[in-house]
């Protein structure tokens, strides 16, 4: 009975043997850690029994594991007998605890309402302008576009700073990152050159302050060692995952939002003002605080998506890329150059971006090269080759057109997202041929994150002052 | 002698309840009582006990609890509800039916034992 006695060696090596069957049991989806726990009572009893017989501990735990059957099998019937979990399930409320002081359920819920509790106070940030009259909507002020992401990227830092051990350091230059960015934008006198309803400027702005934001919001979850490539994946990955839930959330909002509208437009009220000013802000600041905290609890729960989409779309793009290639040569068109043109260009740069980024965010860094790496590697070939090619007839255009803060930043992209493009290129053809390992493009990869945020911060808070604010 | 897989799931039901009707009791100590009311004859695997309770215990024959053991180890125990005692003298009937049917054959057979050639008839009637 007195299985905690740790003086004798051959107990420490029984309880480790339990242990390790038990952690094998338990990969197995079908069984938790309720029955684990169940199941392992029983092999102790047996181990007892048989231990009282005269058996050793050693011949006791082979016979006790082999009466209890061999754990395919068991986990087949286990499976059988629920297949509902074969559902991973995201509980919102960890029922798993019926009791249990080990499970993790309790810590969890906790997690929980911390991130609801985050999420409400999002929400209601984000409504406080509104005590000022400034409504939820680009026009008349450009207060909310610029402003957006303070409201909700403070509460997922402060979900992290809450969840993680972030040194105190970590915390104060995380505020100040925030602050300082909050007391700068505000304070640019952005206005309109003659003939333009807004400062390009501005639009600018508010397009890439998000993005060295987010960045921010990644040194508050890895905790404040970003030096890591591991960590700085890991947040990758995260984004991903993130987006996927915002926009998944963000279909079932519109689902709510179109039946409020539908409903009480059947009883003659209506609705839209509601929406445009509460249910929307709300919704959009709540729903990003909800998607982080459900990316962080599902993570070891739910398939990520991200590397799954990636795997159907990397085909089917570098098919694109490809015919589009094929196409220009066979036809002998070129580039109908126009503004549009760098702007999508850029758009397709940071697609391929993304297909490459999350492929290798999933992918096994020691395996070797198969047919996915070289579909990746033609993409990435291929992309470079529409892009140089689209560079060329841009370059030409804007030589003899003049710099315009929104042709600059689009150039500056395109050639930013061109060198890791060419980079990545290099290296995954050095590693086809055998060449590099793969963790080395992995480095690239998430050392150019670093890249991205310095572009972003310059044209987010460079650029005004390059160009007056026009 | 061993009793085939499939009259051992079909007995397992009527056996575990029948067990809890006796008392509470967890998982070892009911396999233990099993073996020792067949003299060993009826062998499960251990493991194999345990998706019966759970299935038992969802349609609601069975209830469990977790509590600790005189051990100091956490165990769940299993008891009988009255869904299970009702379910318990169905089987308990259907058992004693088949018990009686093939009780009622095993005597003819006996009767005539040195001639199985008359079995054949009795399988041409029917």
């Amino acid at each position: 009975m007195d299985q905690k006695r740790t003086d004798n060696p051959a107990v420490g090596s029984l309880e480790k043997q339990i242990e390790a069957w038990r952690a094998y049991l338990r990969k197995s989806q079908a069984i938790t850690s309720q029955d684990a726990a169940e199941l392992e009572d029983h092999l102790r009893e047996q181990i007892a029994s048989l231990g009282a017989d005269g058996l050793s501990d050693d011949e006791a735990f082979l016979v006790a594991v082999k009466r209890m059957g061999a754990i395919d099998a068991l986990t087949r019937e286990f499976a059988r007998e629920h297949s509902d979990r074969l559902w991973k399930q995201l509980v919102l409320s960890g029922d798993a605890g019926h009791g249990d002081a080990e499970s993790p359920a309790a810590g969890w819920s906790r997690k929980m309402w911390v991130a609801l509790a985050l999420a409400v106070a999002a929400a209601v940030a984000i409504k406080i302008p509104a005590l000022f009259g400034i409504v939820f909507d680009a026009d008349p002020s450009p207060f909310y576009p610029l402003n957006i992401s303070f409201f909700i990227l403070p509460f997922i830092v402060a979900y992290f700073a809450w969840d993680r051990p972030l040194p105190r350091s970590g915390r104060v230059s995380l505020a100040a990152v925030f602050a300082l960015s909050a007391a700068i934008v505000n304070t640019f006198p952005f206005s309109p050159s003659p003939g333009a309803k807004t400062a390009h400027t501005l639009v600018l702005t508010v397009l890439h302050l998000p993005i060295v934001l987010w960045l921010a919001v990644g040194i508050a979850y890895v905790g404040g060692r970003w030096r890591g490539s591991d960590r700085r994946m890991d947040f990758v990955r995260f984004t991903g995952e993130v987006f996927i839930y915002f926009v998944l959330i963000g279909l079932g909002g519109a689902v709510l939002i179109a039946m409020t509208v539908g409903i009480f437009q059947a009883i003659g009220i209506k609705m839209e003002p509601l929406v445009q000013g509460w249910i929307l802000p709300c919704g959009i600041a709540g729903a990003a605080v909800i998607a982080t905290w459900l990316v962080e609890a599902k993570q070891s729960v739910i398939e990520n998506m991200a590397p799954v989409l990636t795997r159907i779309f990397t085909p089917l793009f570098t098919l694109l890329l490809l015919a589009f290639i094929v196409t220009m040569v066979w036809t002998g068109r070129s580039f109908d150059v126009k503004r549009e043109i760098l702007i999508a260009f850029d758009l397709l740069l940071v697609v391929v971006f993304g297909l490459l980024l999350y492929s290798i965010s999933a992918r096994d860094s020691f395996a070797p090269p198969d047919l996915v790496d070289w579909i990746q590697f033609t993409l990435v070939g291929a992309a470079l080759l529409v892009d140089v090619l689209a560079l060329w007839a841009i370059g030409s255009r804007i030589s003899s057109f003049g710099f315009t803060p929104n042709r600059v930043a689009a150039l500056g992209e395109n050639v930013v997202l061109l060198a890791n493009l060419g980079g990545s290129a290099f290296l995954y053809a050095r590693f086809l041929r055998g060449g590099v390992a793969f963790p080395r493009l992995l480095n690239w990869q998430t050392f150019y994150l670093y890249i991205f945020a310095a572009w972003a911060a310059v044209v987010a808070f460079l650029f005004p002052l390059l160009f007056g604010f026009a | 002698m061993s009793i085939s897989k499939d009259l051992v799931a079909a007995s397992s039901t009527a056996l575990v309840l029948a067990i809890l009707a006796e008392g509470d009791s967890y998982g070892y100590a009911i396999l233990k009582r099993v073996r020792e009311l067949s003299g060993g004859a009826l062998e499960w695997t251990d493991g194999m006990l345990y998706p019966v309770l759970h299935r038992l215990e969802r349609s609601g024959l069975i209830e469990s609890r977790w509590a600790r053991a005189e051990s100091g180890r956490r165990r769940k125990y299993y008891r009988i509800t009255d869904p299970g005692r009702r379910q318990l003298a169905d089987e308990r009937r259907q058992w004693q039916t088949v018990d009686k049917t093939l009780g009622k054959i095993w005597s003819a057979m006996a009767d005539c034992s040195n001639t199985p050639v008359s079995l054949v008839p009795l399988f041409q009637r029917s």
